[in-house]
């Protein structure tokens, strides 16, 4: 499954991205309130200079006439080192001060406050005036008072307010992306231990999730239970129907198997009995496929969900041996197992390795000859290698590679009852232990050597 | 020394029909190779700086300094009116040199060695400031024996005015109006105290006698002629009494004006590197005590100012701007003229 | 040898009834665990046979009580169900064998055979005739003060003139009872199995009569 997107990753950049836009809104906003409120100050301190100097006009002869107060200019050196300049003019004629300072281009009422920015010498200016009428009302003189400042204190400060507002913005984005990391991790802890206690579940464990989720996990846990359980009782039924099915089959089978060697035992006329012979044979032979088709679907079903068990391979061996000793023993065969004085520990499924050595067993017996040896014998080297070889017929060369495949039998095997899933089967077991199945020629003579090799 | 002065000759030739403001004097000090030529235009005297530039020149071999002494109000001119090309300005006349500078007659530059030195004596890295020289009084010992002497403006007034037939005619300060340092110190006084116009009467009444310069003043005190003097340029009179007898320095309790000599690089400055090694030079004055003893120009030192809390630096800024205002400046030496002109 | 069967299926549970009478021994049939548990507890038995799937309960439960209660009697379970996977958890229960439905009679008697020897044998299997004593259990001969050990056709063949001394048996009926159904054989190979019971047993005092035209039988030497 190729995973499409990581909803942390993307829970993780939608944060940050919030992060960000929030950062740099808050940068803008600090920024231009602040530089808002540094530039209003200029402007007062530059209107209230303004402001004292009209207050110290006086009528003079007919003229105007000031005193410059010290503190007009004095207090806008207390902020900053700007240059300052000023222009006092009535009735358009400059009276003191700077007169190549541009006068106001605002609206010309008295008592008016105009604020420009300018520029002047070469330097970018903010310039308050002042408008007062000053004298009696038959000689009225319309006074301008400018103060003007270079902008450079309020370059620093704007200097200083951008740096840390940057500062502050970049620290709140990093906090706020560290956050927002956490965060995400957060929100997805409960969804890695759901997958956690899903994932530690053994093969066979179908019951419901109990960890706790939150609501969000809810409907998720709740059709995961859903669907497990459907699960289970899907696999309840499939082995049910298995053991149903060869109930169903074999009973009636065995019914008639029984009563067809009562039948042989009474009759006398040989062709009777060989026409008995015959169907014994057949139900001998549906048995048998029913029976490898059966262990075949389990091996099949098993290997879905196989136990990795700790188990010892010498005993499971010899174990399974002796269970076929009685079988053999019907046609006078010896059945000798060599693995060894130690135990072979393996870790595999106990029961899929005793089918497949069940199978390989009991296609020896069936292909050897009576009064004849099967060695079986489990060698630890690279691999394991358990080896099950036979005094029969062999296969022919031809035949070694596709022995294997499902329903396949030897091209010699016409007269023994068998269905050709047993070595289908085996090789599905080894298959299923990272291993493989190797067909070879008995290498001490004549006959078969079936080899089951399971990696350490 | 003669060929220095030869030297001089021929640059004032040459730059007489160029420079249109009044020079007093002009000294040239070659170097030998010149890679280098450093121009400055001062209001100090020739004898009092001589020792700076020479231990300068020694500093930075290959760099000739032509010196060019002026009044501080032509100081002005060249440079606001007549964009004479100097590397470097020195005036101690803190108002104007603070408006050439307000105007946009100066050239920035961050010293490195400013670490030293007081917030206040660099202004817009436009104005250096590398001497502090108080405005004092000045008594004759024949007048006023020691422990006679007034220690404040008020018991000064007091004394003149309990004695006006003894100081009639014998108390003297700076004609304002001619004198930039005279008019510096008169509008920080008036700003300062109440006191200073009610003296201003009292001298005036007494018939006070005016002055242009520091070194008249001294010499008359020392001689006897006049009781005692107000305001005088401190550094000159310390520097006077060494050779001299029968004055003393009096630096009054109430508060001492210091007037600080500042340095400022024009904006036509051609030999920009040189004028920055020269204010960088003179910013470290405070740590070449032999050279501030030769020159008699006292560094700036802020210990001093923790030492006596009298001594009010006069502040660089705007506020230094509104006694060169016109009118402002007439209103004042009408004032001025008032008190202490009386007939 | 006597045999409880367990099983519920009548007609199977009647043939293999039959078809184990016809090798003489004694089978009583049960078609419940409960019919079982009444059996067991009025008569000995040798062998049960025992059904997993029943009417009244799992013969698994069976076979843990019939264990927790130490009965010896050994039990082989039938069972029509799917070989391996079942086979270990009977085993481990307490069967002691295992076969799968439906099955030859004659492995079915080889099972019952290893079973019992497994068990150490029961004395009273032993047969004698004329001084010479055939050891089941131990698949051996005993005569004179010699022990001749039989393979297993051998055994087998030598168990049915045990059966019946003196009676003729047809090459025909012997070859049913020594060859399985699976194999091809003539009546050939059964000449060469008496031929080598007749090495066996020389020195005894039963010999190995062959009655031209019928068959062998067993008689005293």
């Amino acid at each position: 499954m190729t995973p499409q997107g990581s909803i942390r990753r993307r829970l993780f950049f939608q944060l940050a991205g919030v992060a960000a836009v929030l950062s740099l809104t808050f940068f803008f906003v600090v920024r231009s309130v602040a530089e808002r409120a540094a530039e209003g100050t200029q402007d007062e301190i530059l209107a209230a200079s303004a402001t004292a100097i009209a207050d110290s006009l006086r009528s003079e002869n007919g003229g105007v006439t000031l005193d410059l107060p010290y503190s007009a200019l004095s207090m806008l050196g207390s902020v900053s080192e700007d240059r300052v300049f000023y222009r006092v003019t009535a009735d358009g004629k400059t009276l003191t001060g700077y007169d190549d300072l541009p006068l106001p281009t605002g609206g010309r009422q008295t008592g008016q406050t105009i604020v420009e920015t300018l520029t002047y010498r070469g330097d970018e200016l903010r310039a308050v005036s002042v408008l007062r009428p000053l004298g009696s009302f038959s000689a009225q003189q319309d006074v301008v008072v400018t103060v003007a400042q270079t902008r450079e204190g309020l370059e620093a400060i704007s200097r200083r307010i951008t740096a840390t507002a940057t500062a502050v913005g970049g620290g709140f984005f990093l906090l706020a992306t560290a956050l927002s990391l956490w965060a995400a991790r957060t929100a997805l802890a409960p969804l890695e231990r759901l997958t956690g206690a899903v994932t530690r579940r053994g093969p066979k464990d179908l019951r419901p999730v109990d960890a706790i989720a939150p609501a969000e996990l809810v409907p998720l846990v709740t059709a995961l239970n859903g669907f497990m359980s459907r699960l289970r009782a899907s696999l309840l039924r499939t082995e049910d129907f298995i053991a149903e099915a060869a109930h169903r089959v074999r009973t009636p089978l065995a019914t008639v198997r029984a009563q067809a060697e009562v039948t042989h035992r009474k009759l006398n006329k040989p062709e009777h009995k060989q026409a008995i012979r015959e169907m014994i044979r057949a139900i001998d032979e549906s048995s048998r496929s029913a029976g490898q088709m059966l262990d075949h679907a389990m091996v099949t079903f098993r290997t879905d969900s196989m136990d990795r068990d700790a188990l010892d391979l010498s005993a499971l061996t010899r174990e399974t041996c002796s269970q076929l000793v009685p079988t053999a023993d019907l046609k006078d065969i010896s059945i000798t197992t060599d693995c060894g004085p130690d135990p072979v520990p393996f870790e595999g499924d106990r029961i899929l390795l005793q089918a497949a050595l069940l199978n390989i067993l009991d296609n020896a017996i069936k292909y050897s000859p009576a009064d004849s040896h099967i060695s079986v014998s489990l060698r630890t080297r690279e691999d394991l290698i358990l080896s099950v070889a036979d005094e029969g017929r062999g296969f022919d060369d031809l035949d070694l590679p596709r022995l294997a495949n499902r329903y396949q039998r030897g091209s010699n095997t016409g007269d023994i009852v068998g269905s050709g899933l047993g070595l289908t089967i085996a090789s599905d077991v080894a298959g299923a232990h990272g291993g493989r199945l190797i067909i070879a020629q008995n290498p001490k003579g004549v006959g078969a050597c079936v080899s089951l090799v399971l990696p350490h | 020394m003669r060929i220095a002065c030869l030297a001089a000759l021929i640059w004032v030739a040459q730059a007489a029909v160029a420079v249109a403001f009044d020079a007093e004097d002009h000294v040239d000090y070659p170097a030998s190779p010149e890679t280098a030529v450093l121009r400055v235009i001062s209001t100090a005297d020739q004898s009092v700086f001589e020792p700076i530039l020479l231990a300068f020149q020694a500093r930075n071999p290959g760099l000739s300094v032509q010196y060019t002494i002026t009044s501080t109000t032509e100081l002005m001119r060249a440079i606001q009116d007549e964009d004479a090309v100097f590397d470097l300005a020195i005036s101690s006349a803190m108002d104007l040199q603070t408006k050439l500078a307000n105007d946009g007659f100066a050239r920035r530059f961050s010293p490195t060695v400013a670490d030293g030195l007081p917030s206040w004596a660099i202004w817009r890295d436009q104005l250096f400031a590398f001497t502090q020289e108080p405005a004092v009084l000045l008594v004759s010992d024949a007048d006023f024996p020691p422990g006679t002497e007034p220690r404040s403006r008020e018991a000064l007034i007091a004394t003149l005015r309990e004695n006006p037939d003894r100081f009639r005619g014998r108390v003297g300060t700076y004609d304002v109006r001619t004198s930039g340092f005279g008019y510096l110190m008169a509008t920080q006084d008036s700003r300062n105290s109440e006191a200073f116009w009610r003296l201003m009467e009292v001298m005036g009444r007494l018939d006070a006698q005016l002055y242009c310069c520091s070194g008249a003043m001294i010499r008359d005190v020392a001689a006897g002629d006049l009781a005692l003097a107000y305001n005088v340029l401190g550094s000159y009179a310390a520097a006077q009494q060494a050779e001299v007898d029968g004055f003393r320095i009096v630096e009054l309790d109430d508060y001492v004006n210091v007037m600080l000599r500042t340095a400022l690089i024009p904006t036509t400055a051609e030999n920009v590197d040189g004028a920055q090694k020269m204010v960088t030079f003179l910013l470290s004055l405070q740590r070449q005590p032999d050279v501030t003893t030769a020159a008699g120009l006292p560094a700036i030192d802020p210990a001093s100012f923790q030492a006596n809390t009298a001594l009010r630096p006069i502040r660089f800024g705007p506020g230094l701007l509104v006694f060169l205002d016109q009118l402002r400046r007439q209103n004042f030496l009408r004032n001025w003229e008032g008190s202490l002109v009386q007939e | 040898m006597r045999f409880l069967l367990i099983e519920d299926n009548q007609k199977l549970s009647s043939a293999v009834a039959e078809r184990l009478h016809l090798d003489g021994h004694a089978v009583d049939c049960a078609d419940t665990l409960n019919a079982a548990s009444a059996c067991i507890a009025v008569a000995d038995y040798d062998l049960i046979l025992l059904d997993i799937m029943l009417p009244d309960g799992d013969g698994r439960d069976f076979l843990e009580q019939h264990r927790q209660a130490k009965n010896r009697t050994p039990i082989i379970v039938t069972t029509a169900r799917s070989a391996v996977s079942d086979r270990v958890g009977l085993l481990d229960l307490g069967a002691d064998d295992y076969i799968t439905k439906p099955f030859d009679f004659s492995e079915l008697e080889a099972r019952c055979r290893a079973v019992l020897r497994r068990q150490g044998g029961a004395a009273d299997n032993n047969k004698s005739f004329c001084g010479t004593v055939l050891d089941s259990a131990a698949a051996e001969l005993r005569f004179a003060d010699k022990q001749v050990s039989l393979r297993n056709r051998e055994l087998r063949l030598m168990e049915v003139f045990f059966a019946a001394p003196g009676q003729i048996f047809s090459k025909s009926h012997l070859l049913d009872r020594l060859f399985s159904f699976a194999e091809d054989v003539s009546e050939n190979a059964i000449e060469v199995y008496v031929g080598r019971l007749r090495k066996r047993l020389d020195g005894a005092d039963i010999t190995i009569e062959t009655v031209r035209g019928l068959g062998y039988r067993m008689v005293a030497a």
